[in-house]
């Protein structure tokens, strides 16, 4: 094994011996939990960084695999075994750093903010076990590997989402975010099937070699769709896609840091990496569905995300809409700005939660502090002015949502601007002229939200003067990972080129793979495409940039100079609201079909079960009692009659022959003579 | 008139009788001892006779003193036995002493 791979592995190990000395020993620890956590990820972030930087110089990927299980068969001419390993890549190498990164200021975000937690190390262990199932998803080299980390992070989110699981609200919300996600993840396992009935191994190399060699499922192109979509069906899950979408906005229910890390880094990002993963072997119409599947995602988000007031759930549903663009970037096969919007939006997403963490932790001891239960911590309209009181956070927060609008200058701008680009190459190509057209219209849908967001927030009058004074900026530790994470919203870090990312490290270290399906059915070809994108990319940035304008001029307008009023639209468009701002009706057309349904089953269930299955037992338990009354009847006056009879009839009997028995030596030889002389008289 | 071995036979059956009788029907220990002792001494009748009228010759006699020898032994043992009963019980009665019948 390369010395670099124990380095990947220790990367992945660390977090779990966190998790595992927090869990049994985070009583002896108590308030040094954080500090130790904290610890563990720091010494991994290290560990990431020089991971990243030996990969990066060097052409060759980083593999090892061993046979976990060998079945000594052969199947369709290849050896029945399961083979499972680690494999660094450069988009291993990518996602390492930016797990480790955001999870390590998530850590050290937390030690404040979570401070007086009543489960103070257990948060901390989970955080441990939650990194730990992450960075096994991106570290290893078969699907089954994946399967079993995608669990764990399915698992490890429900621990914390529900870590208040006091709140009715936030158990719900962590059941809720499980099924959904094991809604995907059938499809996902199915498809894993799919794969390995056909090509008797998991790991992504072979896989996409056998494909490569023409072996495609079933000798079916429509079975090879199928088994790509299903994979998909996974990150649908994970990565909030619609319409699995609902359990993401709900997942807020948790620490703010938590939905840091949840939304930035982890979990919603293991579908998009999934994605990313599987692309070799996903055929034109595969990706079609996904990049339609994303564009829907983006939109719908996008416009719920306008008209709600929780500054956790508007940041929620520009995470969905986020994902969506990701997925979207990947389907129309922009896979480099597909993964780089990933690798940005981590960063800027983690510091928007963050900052709303650190708003949130102000108002909160404010309203403490004044004894006022009733206002709302995280509503927008109870907010406003908080610029002066908390500047740290204001400024940082003004640079993630310049980051997420697409300005120019910063990392998002790149990475949104290659995604445009590449949708319209692929409107070019295929002619969906409506991908591009939900891109541009969600980029200022975006840019419009999040400077609401910015300015009902922070900018205006607060409404309650007394409360102001009472606000101040957070401690360092928290504002620390904020700065971090504002400096490398900035573009110099992916390219030194302001408004081309093509350039930059990024594009030239994160190659698009080769495509492994057969020609007549994959996409366009790479460089075809790539050589599209430079040509739509003067043309995408210049709309992008123009929506993006748009979009917070038309905030500004709204909601700063309050030009237009937004009272009077939303009295005007009464319907257009509520759908809105209900989320479209999803709770409750799933409450009214799917959980609906599996109630009536359920119930259809216990009424067979209580019926039915207890009547026939119930019945044969009564039947068995009247039987065992029968047999006992029997038992005590036939059974027990013939025996007391016989004690009885040989009573009888011995009293009668007992007079024979006198006693007296005389009587009994008046007998033996009488015998004597009966015999005498038989034998003469 | 001849005595003849029919004779001794006949007293010794009578004698014989005269004992069980006394055995049966008396109800003093002692009384039916001495009834057996009629019974033992008939036995030693029929001895004698057959040894002076049958072949028995000189072994007749040997077993009649045998037999007087163990009626004496045995009249020993009785009325020792018969001394114990009477002072367990203050009678010789042998209708009273029924511990067998329970």
């Amino acid at each position: 094994m390369i010395p670099e791979l124990n380095i990947a592995l220790a990367i992945l190990l660390l977090p779990l011996v966190s998790f595992v000395l927090l869990i049994f020993f985070g009583k002896r620890f108590m308030e040094k939990s954080g500090l130790v956590g904290t610890t563990f990820l720091g010494i991994d972030l290290l560990l990431a960084i020089y991971i990243f930087f030996s990969k990066l110089a060097v052409e060759t990927r980083w593999d090892f695999t061993f046979t976990w299980i060998d079945f000594h068969t052969v199947v369709n001419n290849v050896p029945l075994k399961i083979d499972i390993g680690i494999m660094v890549d450069n988009l291993t190498a990518v996602m390492l750093v930016v797990v480790t990164l955001i999870s390590f200021l998530v850590h050290l975000f937390s030690i404040a903010y979570m401070k007086d937690d009543v489960r103070y190390s257990r948060y901390y262990a989970n955080l441990g076990i939650f990194t730990f199932s992450m960075l096994g998803i991106v570290l290893t080299n078969n699907y089954l590997l994946m399967y079993v980390f995608w669990e764990l992070v399915g698992l490890s989110s429900y621990l914390l989402i529900g870590h208040w699981y006091e709140k009715k609200s936030a158990s719900d919300a962590a059941k809720k975010a499980f099924v959904v996600n094991r809604v995907g993840d059938l499809g996902f396992f199915i498809g894993i099937m799919i794969v390995w009935m056909q090509f008797s191994t998991l790991t992504f190399d072979g896989i996409f070699s056998a494909i490569g060699h023409g072996n495609i499922p079933f000798g079916s192109n429509t079975w090879l769709t199928a088994a790509g979509l299903l994979i998909f069906c996974g990150a649908v899950g994970k990565s909030a896609q619609f319409p699995l979408h609902v359990w993401l906005p709900d997942a807020m229910e948790g620490p703010t840091p938590v939905s840091a890390l949840i939304h930035a880094a982890t979990m919603v990002a293991a579908g998009v990496y999934l994605v990313a993963r599987t692309f070799p072997m996903l055929t034109a119409d595969a990706l079609m569905v996904i990049a339609y599947t994303g564009a829907i995602t983006a939109f719908v988000a996008a416009s719920i995300a306008i008209v709600q007031n929780d500054i956790k759930k508007i940041l929620a549903y520009s995470t969905v809409s986020q994902l969506g663009y990701m997925v979207m970037g990947l389907g129309v096969g922009a896979y480099t700005a597909g993964v780089m919007h990933l690798v940005t939006h981590a960063a800027f997403k983690a510091g928007l939660f963050l900052a709303s963490g650190s708003v949130i932790y102000a108002m909160h001891h404010a309203l403490h502090h004044l004894n006022d239960h009733h206002t709302d911590a995280q509503d927008v309209r109870f907010m406003g002015g908080l610029k002066s009181k908390m500047p740290v956070t204001f400024w940082t927060m003004t640079i993630f949502t310049l980051a997420i609008s697409g300005v120019p200058l910063t990392s998002g701008f790149l990475s949104k601007d290659e995604i445009l680009a590449g949708t319209l190459a692929y409107s070019h190509f295929t002619g969906h002229s409506l991908i591009p057209i939900i891109g541009f219209l969600v980029a200022g849908l975006t840019a419009f939200y999040m400077f609401r967001m910015l300015i009902l927030t922070f900018m205006g009058e607060h409404h309650d003067k007394h409360r102001l004074d009472h606000i101040h900026e957070s401690p360092r530790v928290m504002t620390i990972p904020l700065m971090v994470l504002a400096a490398l919203s900035f573009f110099v870090f992916f390219s030194f080129n302001p408004i081309s990312a093509s350039q930059g490290w990024f594009f030239q270290k994160m190659t698009y793979p080769t495509v492994a399906v057969p020609e007549a059915i994959a996409s366009t070809p790479t460089v075809e495409f790539i050589e599209e994108i430079h040509h739509q990319h003067t043309m995408a940035m210049v709309l992008s940039v123009a929506v993006s304008g748009i979009g917070i001029l038309l905030a500004f307008v709204t909601y700063f100079w309050k030009k237009i009023s937004a009272d009077a639209f939303e009295r005007a468009l009464k319907p257009v609201h509520t759908f809105l701002y209900r989320k479209w009706f999803f709770d409750e057309l799933y409450d009214a079909t799917a959980v609906a349904a599996t109630l009536g089953t359920a119930r259809l269930l216990a009424w067979f079960d209580g019926t039915i299955i207890d009547g026939v037992v119930n019945g044969a338990g009564w039947l068995t009692k009247l039987v065992s009354v029968f047999s006992g009847k029997f038992d005590s006056y036939v059974v027990d009659g013939a025996v007391n009879f016989t004690a009885y009839f040989a009573g009888l009997l011995g009293l009668s022959v007992r007079k024979v028995q006198t006693g007296k030596v005389q009587t009994y030889m008046i007998f033996a003579i009488i015998g004597f002389m009966v015999l005498l008289a038989l034998y003469i | 008139m001849t005595i003849t071995l029919t004779h001794f036979l006949i007293i010794s059956a009578v004698l014989f009788s005269f004992g069980i009788y006394a055995v049966l029907t008396r109800r003093n220990a002692i009384m039916v001892l001495m009834g057996l002792e009629l019974i033992l001494n008939s036995a030693n009748i029929n001895f004698l006779a057959f040894s002076r009228f049958g072949g028995m010759n000189i072994e007749g006699q040997m077993a009649a003193i045998f037999v007087i020898i163990l009626a004496a032994a045995e009249a020993a043992v009785a009325l020792a036995i018969v001394l114990n009963i009477y002072k367990r019980f203050n009678t010789v009665n042998v209708d009273e002493i029924s511990l067998l019948k329970d």
